[in-house]
């Protein structure tokens, strides 16, 4: 699968927030996307994932060729896209194992039978993987979890649902060495199959664990650079400031 | 004559279909003295149950129309027939039930539902009970289930005991019209120390047009007994409007326990006022789950009077408010002694232009102690000009009372369905996963098979909600 981003821009009423984004990525890679506190990085996901918060205003997004712009968000995920939110919303009254149950049958509609037969001991193996309990299954999605919880229980999603292609905003953020490892370990093991994701994080830790292929900058809604690992070790040194002083654009600095 | 069903398909109400009006007696349009005369005689009933109905109906004429609640200006009480028999007999087993009537039940999946899990099944079409059975080895044990005229006839010193004294009918105008004309509904005696542990089910039908169904039901649980009653309704779609204006009693003796479900589903143009209320005594629980799906204006409250030191009471209102429709619902506890607690529990949707209100009282006689109670209201809205209503009133006379209420309306968040959307569900079906998990937690509190038709009238319901 190839994601291709072209000069995309989207606002959110009145405030442009991406101003041109241009990304390509293909699964088999891991890309990591850094940048500042309210620089555009989960309005990105967002508007990939076609939130109807978000208006585009220019460019597009391309899946293997095809504009999903106009998609509904559910069309985009049975492509085979996956969004491992920043911050996953509650669910009340609707149990963990009755939701995937749901979400793996939409996934691999087709392959209903095979799938959902099973389901159960697929979920068990990959609760265990995650290092969650068995008795998450009966809990309400996200209701009472903590922060930490919470993105254990988005990338055992994933494991389940098998998307081709991730995103991953700010998985690594709140989690405790262990959690971190256990995250980790999850994202890897996607790899063994056809499969690409965008790690959105301000730190180097969870790419000690997992390697990017390639690092991107955010700064302002647009890309500002990219290259390699060598960028975190330089971010994790230096901070942002040379990144605002090299591609601050003096009049959209409102502060 | 055809026994061809008419369907209408209006907001997809599946049980909007009707037969011909083959009534075998029917009142004329409209109410008074002699109305009421021919029902009673053709009931021949005994002159105090005459009696009790001409008083009822002077309070009825005397008796405002409730000023609160919903709107209930176009009821027109000269249009509507107070009395339609639709059968000669009664009849034990469903093939002795005239085949329209039948057709009706099956299509509603009464008989199938009786042989699968009920311990006793009456079936109402119109003003009578159609039919009537109890399983032979429920009836061994002393329960009486029948309905309450054939429990005037052979029962008249208990119904004499306590018919009316739970809601006399100078309670309200609808309360003292069904004393008036009342017909059909069901009369259960349980004996002391029965337990009776499954359902024993009545289901309400109307089919005629311009029709009042007042139906009378009489529950006495004696001390130590336990049961749990069903009942189910639903209606033609007509292009006028009905009346469906009930009164249930219950009197819950010591140590004993009821629960009542009721699963309304009457159709869009039913108006629904309905009187129900219980008398819990010393260590009685009283249960109240309250499924309001259909008509065009439901108001009820049920009721719960804690008269005896140890008595529990419980509400479980669900109320579904879509297009032009106004559910007032909610619950009353009234406690009258000491280490009494009551919950009472409102979750309300409300969708497409829908209002649903709670409206509930707690009232806490004076000089008691230890009593406990918890009022949750929930309202989930679907859409922006949907309504919800929260009337709480407190009469509380006591001082050692601990009194809880918490009151939430949330709208169906974009963050949700943004989230279910993009594990790949479509907006109907992430909408009705909310509102599925929104009702669960009082869902799972039924027995399977009510749960099950709870959330398949509820997802007719939201079908087609969102655009
Ligand atoms: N719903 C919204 N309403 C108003 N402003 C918004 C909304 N969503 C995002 N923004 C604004 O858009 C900008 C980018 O936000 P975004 O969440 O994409 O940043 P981010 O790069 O993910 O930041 P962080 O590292 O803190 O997660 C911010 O200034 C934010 O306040
Ligand atoms: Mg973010």
């Amino acid at each position: 699968m190839e994601i291709k981003i072209e000069g995309l821009e989207a606002k959110i009423g009145d405030t442009p927030i991406l101003r041109g984004v241009d990304l390509t990525m293909k699964s088999g890679e891991v890309h990591a996307l850094m940048g500042p506190n309210g620089s555009g990085k989960s309005t990105l996901s967002n508007v990939v994932f076609g939130h109807p918060s978000y208006e585009v205003t220019g460019g597009r997004v391309l899946v293997d060729g095809e504009d999903i712009l106009e998609m509904e968000p559910h069309e985009r995920a049975r492509l085979g896209l996956f969004l491992a939110f920043q911050y996953p919303v509650e669910i009340s009254g609707v149990t963990v194992g009755r939701f995937l149950r749901r979400a793996v049958e939409i996934r691999f509609e087709g392959q209903k039978e095979v799938r959902t037969k099973g389901f159960l001991k697929d979920l068990r193996e990959a609760m265990d993987f995650m290092e969650i309990d068995q008795q998450f299954i009966n809990r309400y999605l996200n209701e009472g979890f903590s922060g930490g919880e919470k993105k254990r229980m988005e990338i055992l999603q994933m494991l389940m649902l098998q998307p081709q292609f991730s995103i991953l905003d700010e998985t690594d953020s709140g989690l405790d060495i262990d959690a971190l490892a256990v995250v980790a370990r999850g994202v890897n093991k996607m790899r063994d199959h056809d499969f690409g994701a965008l790690i959105i994080t301000h730190y180097q830790r969870i790419l000690d664990h997992i390697k990017p292929d390639f690092v991107h900058i955010m700064y302002q809604g647009r890309i500002v650079t990219s290259g390699g690992g060598e960028i975190v070790t330089e971010l994790e040194k230096r901070g942002y400031d040379w990144v605002r002083a090299q591609y601050g654009q003096e009049e959209e600095v409102h502060e | 004559m055809s026994n061809e069903a008419q369907t209408v398909h209006i907001d997809d109400y599946k049980f909007g279909f009707h037969y011909p009006d083959n009534s075998v007696f029917k009142t004329r349009k409209g109410l008074d003295e002699d109305v009421v005369k021919a029902i009673s005689s053709h009931k021949q009933e005994p002159d105090w149950m005459l009696q009790y109905r001409l008083q009822a109906l002077k309070v009825f004429r005397e008796k405002q129309m409730p000023n609160w609640g919903g709107d209930l200006s176009d009821i027109d009480f000269d249009e509507i027939y107070y009395y339609a028999k639709p059968s000669e007999e009664q009849s034990r087993t469903w093939d002795d039930v005239p085949d329209d009537i039948k057709t009706t039940f099956d299509r509603i999946g009464i008989p199938e539902a009786e042989r699968k899990y009920l311990a006793g099944v009456g079936a109402q079409y119109d003003s009578e009970m159609v039919y009537h059975n109890i399983q032979e080895s429920v009836a061994k044990l002393g329960v009486l289930f029948t309905d309450p005229e054939t429990a005037v006839r052979e029962h008249p010193e208990i119904v004499k005991k306590y018919f009316g004294t739970v809601i006399p009918y100078s309670d309200n105008k609808f309360a003292a019209l069904n004393s008036a004309v009342w017909s059909g509904g069901s009369f259960v005696y349980i004996p002391p120390g029965v337990r009776v542990e499954v359902p024993l089910q009545a289901y309400f039908r109307i089919n005629s047009e311009n029709f009042g169904q007042f139906e009378r039901t009489l529950i006495i649980a004696d001390e130590g007994s336990f049961v749990h009653y069903v009942e189910g309704c639903t209606a033609p779609v007509y292009a006028t409007d009905s009346l469906h204006s009930a009164v249930v009693e219950i009197i819950a003796l010591p140590g004993s326990r009821v629960r009542y479900t009721t699963i309304q589903n009457w159709s869009s143009d039913v108006y629904n006022l309905v009187t129900k209320r219980a008398f819990a005594y010393e260590n009685a629980t009283v249960e109240w789950v309250d499924g309001n799906i259909g008509s065009k204006r439901t108001m009820k409250y049920p009721s719960i009077w804690l008269m005896g030191e140890g008595a529990h009471g419980e509400v479980l209102s669900i109320a579904f408010a879509g297009k032009g429709q106004e559910q007032d619902t909610g619950g009353k506890a009234v406690h009258c002694a000491s280490n009494t607690s009551s919950v009472i529990t409102s979750k309300s949707i409300s969708k497409d232009g829908g209002t649903a209100s709670y409206r509930g009282q707690i009232k806490i006689e004076p000089d008691l102690h230890d009593v406990k109670s918890h009022v949750v209201c929930d309202a989930l809205l679907i859409d922006e000009h949907s309504i919800s209503n929260t009337y709480p009133y407190m009469d509380i006379q006591s001082d050692d009372v601990s009194m809880e209420h918490e009151a939430r309306v949330s709208k169906i968040s974009e963050e949700q369905l943004f989230y279910l959307m993009s594990r790949g569900m479509d907006e109907a079906e992430a909408s009705m996963t909310i509102v599925n998990g929104f009702l669960d937690p009082l869902v799972k509190q039924l027995p399977m098979e009510y749960a099950v038709e709870l959330n398949r009238l509820i997802e007719l319901e939201m079908e087609g909600s969102v655009g």
